[in-house]
This record gives C-alpha cells, structure tokens and sequence, in this order.
C-alpha cells in the first residue's frame, strides 16, 4: 500500500489502468461455468441496457443470462458449457449493426439473441446474412419478412392482431363494428395497421367505421387523441379501439382514458404492446377491463409456467420482478436452439439452421412450440383484460396453437408469398402463383 | 344482437317484487331458459363423485366457464330481493366470489373466511377445486345493469339519480318498465328531468318496444335539446335504424346536425381547454429553466433531470405516507409539493457549488458538464428504482373530469393549471417583493456593480440556481400525474422547456408564460388538422422562422447592464 497521505503518483495511475483495461478486456471469458468441461460455446446477446429501449430489453438480457445458468448446472450442451457475450447497442440503430458484426466476426458467437424494436432487427438483417449468423428474435411484430438467419419467436400478425380483431367483433368482446386503430408512428404499427385495416373491410366494416391515427414515440399529451375517440364512439355503433402504441406513451394514454372517463365497457382498449412490464409502473384501477393480445401471460397457472417465475425470481433475487411475453420466446428459442445443437453435435450454422425446422419445445402455457418451415413458430394466442393488480385474467384463448403467416393474405402485394426454407424450395419469398422465388434475400 | 328477453323478465320480476306488476314469477322463468340450457349443453366437467348432483339453480349459471351464461345467471339473481342475492352481487363486484370447478358449488371468500353462497354456512372448500368466477367486460356490464335497475327501485335518492343518469348514458330497453315505474313515484325535479332523458334515449335505442311516432319524435326533441355525444351516439343509432317510422328517422338526423353543429363550437372551447393544460404543463417545466437560464444564463442539460427527481420525490412521499399514515394518502400531493422543492433546490444548490460555478461564462463546458450530469443522474437513478416505471398514484379528487357544458373538464390538467399560475404568480413576487429577488437582478444585470454595492454574489448565484432547480423539482410534481414516473422522464422535457424560454425571450418571466401558452395552444390547434407528427414538424419550423427575425424571443429583455 502506498502512503495513504499521498495522491496518486502518475505511475500509480497508469499501472491502475493498465490492469483494469486488461481485466476488462479479458472480462466475459474469465466468468466461466465450473460443472461442465470442454471448449465453452458462446451465444450472443444483442439488447439495448441502455437508452430508452433499456426499460423493455435489459430484462431480456436477464432471461437469457438466467437461461444460460440453467442450462449450464444441467450440464451444459452436449458436455460443453455455454458463455453469453453480452453487448449494449444502447437503444441505437446503427450500433445495432456494429454490435451485430462484432459479435459474428469477432467473437464468433454460435447464435445471438436480440433486437426488439423492427427498425434495430432491420438494422441488423444485412449482417446475419452476410456472414451467415442465426439470430433468435423475441418480439412480436408486423410479419412481411422471412429471413434464413432469423428465427421469429414472437407473433407474427395472424398470432396476435387477428384473433384480437376476432375477439372485439364477437358477442364476448362486445360485437364492436367501430374501429378506432391509433399507434406509435414507425414501421410495426403502420404495417400492421394496413394488415388490419385490410382484414376489416373484408369482414364488412365500412372504411368510414375505421379511423387511424399515429403519434410520434414517447408522445405525452393524449387529450386531442382520447377526446377524438369519444367523438368517433358517438356513432350510435359499438366502438373498440386497436391500440399500438409502443412504450412509455402508453402510460400517459392510459391516464388520459381514465382521466376523460372512458371506461373498458364503454370503449374497449386492445392493445398489442403493453404487457405485465409496462404496467408495473401504473395505477391499473381505471384500467381494469382494457385488454391485452399475447401468446404469453403471466397469470396462467400451468406448473410449467410456475416453475419459469419461480427460477426467475431466483435468479434477480426479487419476487417482484413479472414475466412477460418476450420472456417467454427467449426461453423458447433458447430450449430449441439447444436441441437443434445437441441433435447436430455440432453449433456449426448450416447445420443449425436445416436442423431447426420441425423441432418441438412445450411452451410454459400449455401446448407445443414447433419450427415452421417460415422460420416462424406455432403459438396459441390469449386475450387478458387488465385486473387492478396489474396482472391479466385471460378471458379467450384458441382451441389450439396457430401456425404463423410471414407473409399477410391480406396485403395484395404479398397474398401469395409463403417462406419455405426446406430443400428443395429454400425460399423466404416464394410466389406460389408464380412458382417462383422473388430472390431477394430477406424481404 | 344482446337477446333482451331475460333482461325484460328482469325488469317485471323486479316490479313485482316491489308490489307494481302483477306477474307471475313462474312465468318469468320461463322466459329465461338460455342460462340454464346453456349450462346443459356445456361438456361435463370432470366431477367429482357426488351422491346426487345438485339440481342447477339461477346460482349454477356463475359457475360456468362461459361468458353469456354468467351474465344471464347474472340478471337471474339480480331479480331476487333476497340479501343472499344481494351479497352475491356484491362479492362478485369485489373479486370475492369462487365457483367449483363441478359448475355447480359456489362460495364468498372474504376477510370471514369461505362460506356458500346458497347456505351461508362457513365451508371449506379444497382451495384446488375451486376458481374466481369469470369475469370480462360482458359480465361487468351486465352486472352494472342489474346493479342499476336495483338501485333504481330500491336505492336512496342519491343511488336513484347515479342510476338514473347511468342509464340515460348506457339505455337499456329492458329497464323500460322500471324508468316508467321510477318517474311515476318519483317527486324529485332533478330525478324526474333524469329519468326523462333516460326514457327518452330508452325509446330511441335498438331493441327497444315500438312507439306511436308521436313519442318518438318527443323523444327526438328531447335528446335534441339534450344534447351531447351520448344523445348523439343514440340518433344516430335509431336514425340508421330501419325499422323505424321515416318521419323520426329525419327528425333524428336534423337532430344529430344540430348537436353537431352545437359539439363544433364546443370543440373550439374544448380545444383551447386542451392548448392551455398543454402550455401550463410547458409553462411549469420551463420556469425552473427560466430562472437558470434565463436570469443566469446557465445552460444546464441536467434540467429535466431535476424534472424527473421532483417525480420520484412525489413518488417517496407517497410511499412514505401510505406506510406512516394511510389516511392522508388523499393529500400525498400537498405534502410532495414542499418536499420536492426542498429535494430539489439542496440538489441544485450542491450542483452549482460543486460543477456550475467553476463553468461561469463558458456556456460550452457548461453545457457539455451538465449533459453528463444529466446521464450520472438518469443511470443512479435506473440503479436505486430500475428502469421501469414506478406508480404514482393519482389521488381520488384529481381523478375523473367533469361536464362544463358540451366540453369535458379533466381535473388533473385543471389542477395542473391552476399549480402552474400559482408558481408562475409566487415566482414573480419572490423576484418582485424579496430582498433575494432584488439581488437577483442586480448580480443579472451588472454583475461587477452589485457586487460593489455590496451583493455576495456567489450566495446569490447558488441561491437562484436553487430556486430554479426547486421549481423544477415542483414542475416534477405536477408531470407525475399525467406522464411516466420513469428515469427518462426529464429528456421528454428538456427541448420543449429550451425551446418554451429561447422563444418566449431569455430572462423574462412574461416571455416564458407567453410562449408557454402559444406553443401549447398552437400545438393542440395543428393537432386535429395535420396530425401530431405533422403538427409538431410545422410548428418547430414556424418557431425557428420567427427566432430568425427575432434572435432575443418574443419579449427580448432591453437594457444597457445585460451582460451577454
């Protein structure tokens, strides 16, 4: 020790930085698992820890971090033991793209799992296929994308918007024939929006029953958007209104809704984004009724599901902390990636990928998870309605899962497009009327 | 189509029971046959061994996993005047009430522990065996209707008018009978002008028992003279209604021309209501800057952070007075007010002695250690709460809103107001009437000269930085009730606050009140023309023109001493 009386001499200082620059550049590979032996495998892990994304994706870093510890006490895989390379693309796009290289050149993960928003899963696209990556995406999103190197774990639209679609026009949603479709101004709302809008003329709603509106992100004042809703329910038609609104806007619309006295008997809110997460933060009594579409929810009681809180639990050391949607597609990406690995006995990506199409993991709901030839998964699909404890009480579900559509029947452009990436087809954009593939490489 | 029949049965069944009607109760229940050959046709669940299964009751029907029948099974028993029924009702309102998964057992389970609903004898049941009963947005209506056809009859005056407007809101044709019933006992002006309208939207809404036209255009006019959306959304159900006699159908289309061209002027109010909660939210996040970079002429990123802390104090309030003192949980508000304002101005007088008065006249090093001031704080923040949002909660007489004629009223934004001119007011006395606001704008004006007269200027520099970071800590106060309480919270404000005091002219209150007010009010008029995104982009583009003429603001701060 030196003498506590004096500053840091200059040599101090660097020979300080020198061992913490090296212990940091060494850092992730010194933090291995003892149980299993063998050449660890490293897996990526691409989610913004900060930034405004940071509230939704640190969690995801969590449950992937909590997954690789399970697998590791396991045994790891195939007698390996995994290690997660975790980055921070810090809510930006472009370093998502970076981030993505990095992780595929440099540290040569075997699979990466990441992205939230479309925009930094768009961003990273080029990349997986460039250097031929796998990457395992959470999130439920606006479909019209097929790639070879991604595998979409969330809902694609046919999982999650239409059946919510269903449930409102139906006698227990409340026989809406109004429809007021407001969201978050980028690509996932617009996208899904033109899906729905599409869908509900089909099922004979009148375009003038049908009002859009968009709002910039993180969007605080909703007082013209909620009274032009009162307005537009005031047609003498019940009016239901299909919220995307992504991230903290949710909040203030919510306040604005109970504030101007809306009621979820009066004018159900079903929304595609707000989750256990989002409503950890709010006063849920104004909101009891609104409702939820997603493939996951806390509240089911399977022992399987039980079994994931309790381990969450564990692992953040808070029986506070809630599971949501996203959660539970890393847990199943995760489980079939490991499959697909310990069938190929190998994590070499070509085998990985051919190997993954078929493959089978129970979701913590209830039912079966397989890989579709799209690269997309089977979900059953759930509508919740919000309670005052901030969780949800599922009020509808499908008989069984729903195999995803990457390619909406909707959409004119791309009714017959399908992806199949099985021999001999191997297509993300396969044109079945023309019996063709459109040969561009993702969409 | 919602089949009525049971909800009519309900209605006479409710009549009889209080003497009006006299029909038989036999002949009701048959006329309610859905619940319970739903209930039959449902597969069986796997039952436990049972001597004799129960016979189904009007109880058995909330049993099942099936929305339609709860909410039948719902309006069965709210046709019985028994307390059990009653007790059912509100059990089932309370999230108290289990059902069996045999379809059949029902329970109450609340602070007396688990007793049947049809006994009212203490149970036990296997906790496995049973569930909530199932509730959605279905049964909840239906158990608001029967609630208020109760009320309507039997309730105080009080609960007779809350049922009375109710349904005026959500007419339901089955509660004819009892409206009918309710205005011919009723001795009450404000009941009976209630009830009035209730009937008359009753009459117009579909499903309804078929008028002479004379009544129907009665009621037309009466909605008319009504007003509202509420009528409006019930013309224009019964004017898309072809059923009906041609001659109402037009009167209900002139109507609903009229209301809207009454909602239109209303609107106009409605709007500026909007732009003025809108400019008082801005006004409020900007007065702190007003002060620090307005009179100081500090450019301090950390701004909003300051925002942000005053929302979390609120938020330890809050917490701290629901475990000291839950009693006061209505006045939590009163008391974070105080408290983020000292919160924050400590926080700000620590920052100015201990980064900002270093920076004096280097705006740059000023800016960029104030931006990484803002990160340290976002990220200690995240640390100590998380990243995700934490509740505040709003207390129950900011809830709600009220009517003013055709424009609705949110107390929250009212109260925001309001909190905002009182600030705005409080400020301009401190800077007017105090011996530190004085000082203040003598070290701003000249700053060698006041500290010759005899000014401790560095005292004067932390306490004004104080005051703008304690009004920003109150600014904190005030967005907790209507945004998220998050560590992200102050970067949504802090272009909108930069932008509020450049525009309204640097180191002038007036300026910042002003621009507040045509910023907002210009925001929520592009709104509903352009769009939001649109909106918004025309309105920066609008400022920055008028920022080109007019580099020092709307109300540029004239004088020789300014220092630049």
């Amino acid at each position: 020790m030196t003498d506590p009386t004096m500053c840091v001499s200059r040599r101090d200082f660097a020979r300080f930085s020198l061992a913490a620059s090296a212990a940091m550049l060494v850092g992730g590979k010194t933090a291995r698992a003892a149980a299993p032996t063998g050449e660890p495998i490293r897996i990526g892990v691409l989610h913004s820890l900060s930034g405004t994304m940071a509230i939704s994706e640190t969690t995801l870093k969590d449950v992937i971090l909590m997954l690789v510890d399970l697998q590791n006490k396991k045994g790891g895989v195939g007698g390996r033991p995994l290690e997660a390379v975790v980055v921070d693309p810090a809510s930006n796009w472009p370093l998502y793209t970076e981030k993505a290289r990095q992780l595929l050149a440099v540290d040569k993960v075997a699979a990466v799992f990441g992205c939230w928003t479309s925009v930094s899963r768009k961003a990273v696209l080029p990349v997986f296929e460039e250097l031929n990556g796998i990457l395992f995406y959470p999130v439920q999103y606006e479909g019209q994308e097929c790639s070879r190197n991604v595998f979409y774990m969330g809902a694609a639209p046919n999982q999650q918007a239409i059946p919510a679609v269903d449930y409102l026009l139906g006698e227990d949603g409340g026989s809406a024939r109004r429809f007021a479709l407001i969201g978050t101004d980028y690509v996932y709302p617009r996208t899904t929006n033109q899906i729905l809008q599409a869908y509900l003329k089909q099922k004979g709603i009148a375009d003038a029953d049908v009002m859009v509106s968009y709002m910039p992100f993180g969007q605080s004042d909703w007082q013209t958007t909620v009274s032009q809703i009162k307005a537009f329910g005031s047609a003498g038609k019940k009016t239901a209104v299909i919220s995307t609104i992504n991230g903290d806007a949710n909040v203030p619309f919510y306040k604005e809704l109970g504030a101007q006295g809306i009621a979820a008997t009066d004018i159900p809110v079903m929304a595609f984004s707000v989750g256990e997460e989002e409503l950890a933060g709010m006063d849920t009594k104004p909101l009891v009724g609104q409702l939820a579409a997603w493939n996951y929810f806390e509240s089911i009681d399977t022992p399987a599901n039980k079994a994931f809180i309790n381990a969450w639990h564990t692992f953040t050391k808070s029986p506070k902390r809630v599971t949501n949607d996203p959660m539970e597609a890393h847990y199943i990406g995760f489980n079939l990636w490991v499959q697909a690995v310990e069938k190929t006995g190998t994590t070499d990506h070509d085998k990985v990928i051919a190997a993954m199409v078929g493959l089978k993991q129970p979701n913590l709901t209830g039912g079966i998870a397989e890989v579709l030839p799209n690269h997309h998964i089977t979900k059953p699909v759930y509508i919740g309605e919000i309670q005052d404890d901030g969780q949800f009480n599922v009020v509808w579900q499908t008989p069984q899962e729903i195999p995803a559509q990457a390619w909406s029947p909707y959409v004119p452009e791309t009714r017959n497009l399908t992806g199949d990436w099985r021999a001999p087809i191997s297509c993300g954009n396969y044109d079945t009327a023309k019996k063709a593939c459109l040969g561009t490489r993702h969409a | 189509m919602r089949d009525i029949r049971w909800r009519l049965a309900l209605a006479t069944i409710i009549l009889t029971a209080s003497g009006y009607m006299a029909v038989s109760p036999v002949q009701a229940q048959t006329d309610t046959p859905s619940a319970i050959q739903r209930q039959a046709d449902q597969p069986a669940a796997p039952a436990p061994v049972v001597a004799v299964t129960p016979a189904p009751d009007a109880y058995s029907g909330l049993a099942s996993t099936h929305f339609d029948v709860i909410a039948a099974s719902i309006a069965q028993i709210g046709s019985q005047e028994t307390p059990q029924a009653h007790d059912t009702l509100k059990a089932l309102a309370s999230h108290h009430l289990f059902a069996g998964n045999d379809g059949h057992a029902l329970y109450i389970h609340d602070g007396d522990g688990w007793r049947d609903v049809r006994t009212g004898i203490p149970a036990s049941p296997d906790p496995n065996q049973v569930h909530p009963v199932r509730v959605n947005n279905r049964v909840r209506l239906a158990l608001a209707e029967v609630q208020a056809g109760q009320a309507l009859v039997t309730g105080t005056p009080a609960q007779r008018l809350a049922a009375a407007s109710r349904l005026a809101e959500h007419p339901d044709p089955a509660l004819l009978l009892l409206v009918d019933h309710a205005l011919d006992t009723s001795h009450d002006a404000a009941l009976d002008a209630t009830l009035k309208r209730a009937k008359a939207a009753i009459i117009l809404s579909p499903g309804a028992p078929v008028s002479n036209p004379a009544t129907l255009l009665a009621a037309v006019a009466s909605l008319r003279a009504q007003g509202g959306l509420t009528s409006r959304a019930v013309l224009a159900g019964f004017a898309g209604n072809e059923t009906a006699p041609t001659q109402a159908r037009d009167a209900a289309r002139h109507a609903m021309a009229s209301i809207d061209r009454r909602e239109k002027i209303w609107a106009l109010g409605q709007q500026a209501f909007y732009g003025l909660s809108l400019g008082s939210v801005l006004l409020l996040v900007a007065m702190g800057l007003a002060i620090t970079f307005g009179v100081m002429g500090v450019i301090n990123m950390a701004h909003g952070e300051l925002v942000m802390l005053g929302a979390y104090t609120t938020y330890l309030v809050q917490k701290g007075v629901l475990a000291v003192a839950p009693g006061l949980s209505g006045f939590t508000l009163v008391l974070a007010a105080p408290a983020a304002f000292v919160v924050c101005s400590a926080i700000g007088v620590l920052i100015e002695r201990s980064l900002i008065r270093f920076l004096y006249g280097r705006p740059l090093e000023t800016l960029l250690a104030t931006w990484g001031l803002s990160l340290i704080i976002q990220q200690a923040v995240r640390s100590v709460f998380g990243s995700t949002n934490v509740a505040v909660s709003t207390p129950g007489w900011l809830s709600g809103a009220f009517q003013l004629g055709g424009m609705t009223i949110t107390m929250n934004r009212l109260a925001i107001m309001l909190f905002a001119a009182a600030v705005m007011v409080a400020l301009m006395l401190v800077l007017r009437r105090t011996a530190l606001g004085l000082e203040m704008r003598a070290v701003t004006q000249n700053r060698r000269m006041a500290t010759l007269m005899g000014i401790r200027t560095a005292r004067v520099d932390a306490l004004t930085f104080a005051l703008g970071s304690g009004v920003a800590g109150l600014a904190g106060v005030a967005v907790s009730q209507i945004d998220n309480v998050s560590p992200n919270l102050g970067q949504g404000y802090i272009i909108d606050s930069f932008l509020v005091v450049v525009f309204g002219g640097v180191g002038n209150l007036w300026g910042t009140l002003a621009a507040a007010m045509t910023l907002g009010i210009g925001g929520k008029t592009l709104e509903p023309l352009l769009g939001a995104v649109s909106g918004k982009i025309l309105l920066l583009v609008l400022v920055i023109v008028f920022i080109q003429r007019c580099p020092r603001g709307m109300f540029p701060l004239r004088g020789r001493g300014i220092e630049s």
